[in-house]
């Protein structure tokens, strides 16, 4: 006999999942749960597709994922850029595998030869006398490759909404978006390229988990003792006088005291998005490269360029699932898969106009510290496992965020505080509610969860239980 | 400059054999004291990589990464190696590609499948390994081990050992 549905149609059930300070374990473990994510969080907030660089020429393509939507970015003979569903409009099949590819001027199936225009439009169909019957113009076929909801390039970050109607990107992100612009502005061009790969790196554990330890900074000096500890102990046992290595640099503050992580600070805004790294930050204290500043004063004078590069934010989140390092210039990609499976994809970016050695330690960063060779990696991966198996028990059934929590942070959609608090991560998750529930209608709707609202009434509901 | 004695093909070969038995073995030590000094382990992240620099790659490694590498695998605190990691080498027969007698360098190849397991899982690779030995007083040490996997390119789970 088939089980009832816990959480489809039941917005007050997904709203029960998220209290103040505390997530149920159903949010990690459960596919129905997974399941609606993609069909609503996915849907109703801007997504990272990839970034215009990826795509230069005009025919030039990139198949990725936006949630379980296959999704196509294509550029346009007039420059501009577009997000199509890659889906044949025919019998579905999928035009473009994930990649890179160059289409051309069309885009061709594989399987029977129907052709559309880059902007998604049908083209031609073999033996189009075939389709010469009234069925035909009112099909769905006819109208083409289905351009997702909303698309927006910010300075090249190719975003979209899949919905067509939902939250503006403007609303979405707000001031969030200085750290994508301070990234762009350490170009001395102001502009950024996609470059020297990317790693892709499997994980067994809920897409979520990924997302909240990009702010959590009780962790590094616990699980990362093994790694970046081991590496500041074997370079402490180096002859005195060698040079400091690029490598153990990059590893050392993995390691700085709770303190540091305290007073670095983290910046919260509405709808999710925030970030560690306000006052100082793992990133702050790298050696100069030769000839940078040189060429950023050049570029933007003395007092902007010391502004720009004066800025160290670590970690942003940008809500639901990309993290932005602007001072290394990576971006890391969460991608869900299942409810216990994540792809992640870590991207680095070179700076237009600046030196070699700056991507050189983007790399060299990247590969210490996001590979799936990585130590770090290996640490981090190692309990998000254990989170997922030891969130199979029924034992208790709550996730604790409730570090520095205060009831008065409910009011406040933007905030600096200690850099320790898991204010941004139960921000992360009212804006899950939010926009989990936006368009499943019901009582916890649209607003149901905002973040000025007061708490939502979740004390009624069980979680997984309809009222 | 050739320091040491020149080694014959046998001896090359019988090098790559015992290498990967050090590692198998889980004799960390003793793999590392392989390397000279100057001694790299890269493992290309993309197919006929030329550039470690400019490219990612998933290892490059000095003496020092690589000690750090080892170091951490016995750590009271390395959870991901709480059970340990096991491997195992199937080393096709490897083949000297050039001998460089002046300096005495050497370079052998050999395609390899390697198995990586802990707990119930168990991994499966394949590719080629490249040998860059150098000839010294102390006897063959290694300049640069390449590992080209055949699959560098997919995504991966953990990969906690040494190929």
């Amino acid at each position: 006999m088939p089980r009832t549905s816990r959480y489809r149609d039941h917005p007050e059930a997904i709203a029960a999942l998220v209290r103040e300070t505390e997530v149920h374990r159903d949010c990690y473990t459960d596919p129905e749960v997974f399941a609606l994510e993609m069909e609503h969080l996915f849907a109703n907030t801007w997504v990272y597709v990839g970034h215009a660089s990826q795509v230069p020429q005009p025919g030039d393509a990139y198949a990725t994922t936006v949630g379980d939507q296959p999704v196509l970015m294509v550029r346009q003979a007039d420059g501009s850029l577009r997000v199509l569903h890659n889906r044949c409009a025919h019998k579905g099949v999928q035009l473009v595998p994930e990649g890179p590819a160059h289409v051309g001027n069309i885009l061709r199936c594989p399987y029977h030869a129907w052709t559309y225009r880059t902007d998604g439009s049908l083209l031609a169909t073999p033996l189009r006398e075939g389709y010469a019957n009234p069925a035909f113009p009112q099909s769905e076929a006819k109208r083409g490759l289905a351009p997702v909801g909303a698309l927006r390039v910010y300075r090249d970050f190719v975003f979209c909404r899949l919905n067509p109607e939902g939250v503006s990107f403007e609303d979405f992100f707000g001031d969030s978006l200085s750290t994508l612009d301070n990234m762009v502005d350490r170009s001395p061009e102001g502009q950024l390229e996609v470059a020297g790969g990317v790693f892709r790196y499997l994980h067994r554990c809920n897409w979520k988990m990924l997302v909240d330890n990009q702010t959590d900074t009780c962790h590094p000096m616990v699980a990362h003792q093994s790694s970046a500890g081991t590496a500041v102990r074997v370079w402490q046992a180096a002859p005195p006088g060698t040079p400091k290595p690029m490598a153990v640099e990059l590893f050392a503050p993995f390691v700085n005291p709770y303190e540091f992580f305290e007073k670095m600070g983290i910046r919260v805004w509405e709808n999710g998005h925030g970030h560690t790294g306000v006052a100082d930050s793992l990133h702050a204290g790298y050696s100069p490269i030769p000839g940078y500043w040189d060429a950023m004063v050049a570029a933007y004078g003395e007092e902007r360029a010391s502004r720009i590069l004066g800025e160290v934010r670590h970690n942003t989140v940008y809500f639901p699932n990309i993290m932005v390092k602007g001072p290394i210039q990576t971006l890391r990609l969460f991608k869900p898969l299942a409810a216990d499976r994540t792809l992640v994809e870590s991207w680095t970016f070179r700076l237009v106009g600046a030196p070699d050695l700056l991507l050189e330690r983007t790399l060299m960063y990247n590969r210490l510290i996001n590979a799936p060779t990585s130590v770090v990696g290996h640490d981090d991966l190692e309990v998000y496992e254990r989170s997922q198996d030891g969130l199979r028990s029924r034992g208790a059934d709550w996730v604790n965020l409730g570090r520095l929590y205060d009831p008065a942070e409910r009011g406040q959609a933007t905030a600096v505080t200690n850099g320790t608090n898991e204010w941004q991560m139960r921000n992360q998750m009212r804006a899950w509610v939010r926009y989990m529930t936006a368009t499943m209608g019901g009582a916890a709707g649209p607003g149901a969860a905002s973040a000025g609202a007061a708490p939502a009434d979740v004390g009624s509901a069980e979680p997984g239980v309809p009222a | 400059m050739n320091a040491g004695a020149t080694p014959n093909d046998r001896e090359l070969v019988d090098f790559v054999y015992r290498e990967a038995r050090l590692l198998d073995e889980q004799r960390f030590e003793d793999w590392l004291a392989l390397f000279a000094d100057d001694g790299w382990y890269w493992m290309p992240l993309a197919p006929g990589q030329t550039d470690a620099r400019l490219h990612a790659s998933l290892m490059h490694e000095d003496k020092l990464l690589l000690q750090v590498r080892i170091e951490r695998l016995r750590g009271a605190r390395t959870y991901s190696q709480q059970p340990a990691s096991r491997s195992h080498h199937l080393l096709q027969a490897p083949t000297v590609e050039s001998r460089d007698e002046a300096e005495g360098v050497y370079t052998t190849r050999c395609a390899f499948h390697y198995v990586e397991t802990r707990r119930d899982e168990q991994q499966l690779h394949a590719g080629w390994a490249t040998h860059t030995l150098v000839a010294t007083p102390a006897g063959l040490r290694i300049r640069l081990k390449r590992v080209d996997l055949v699959n560098c390119d997919a995504a991966f789970g953990n990969l906690q050992l040494f190929m």
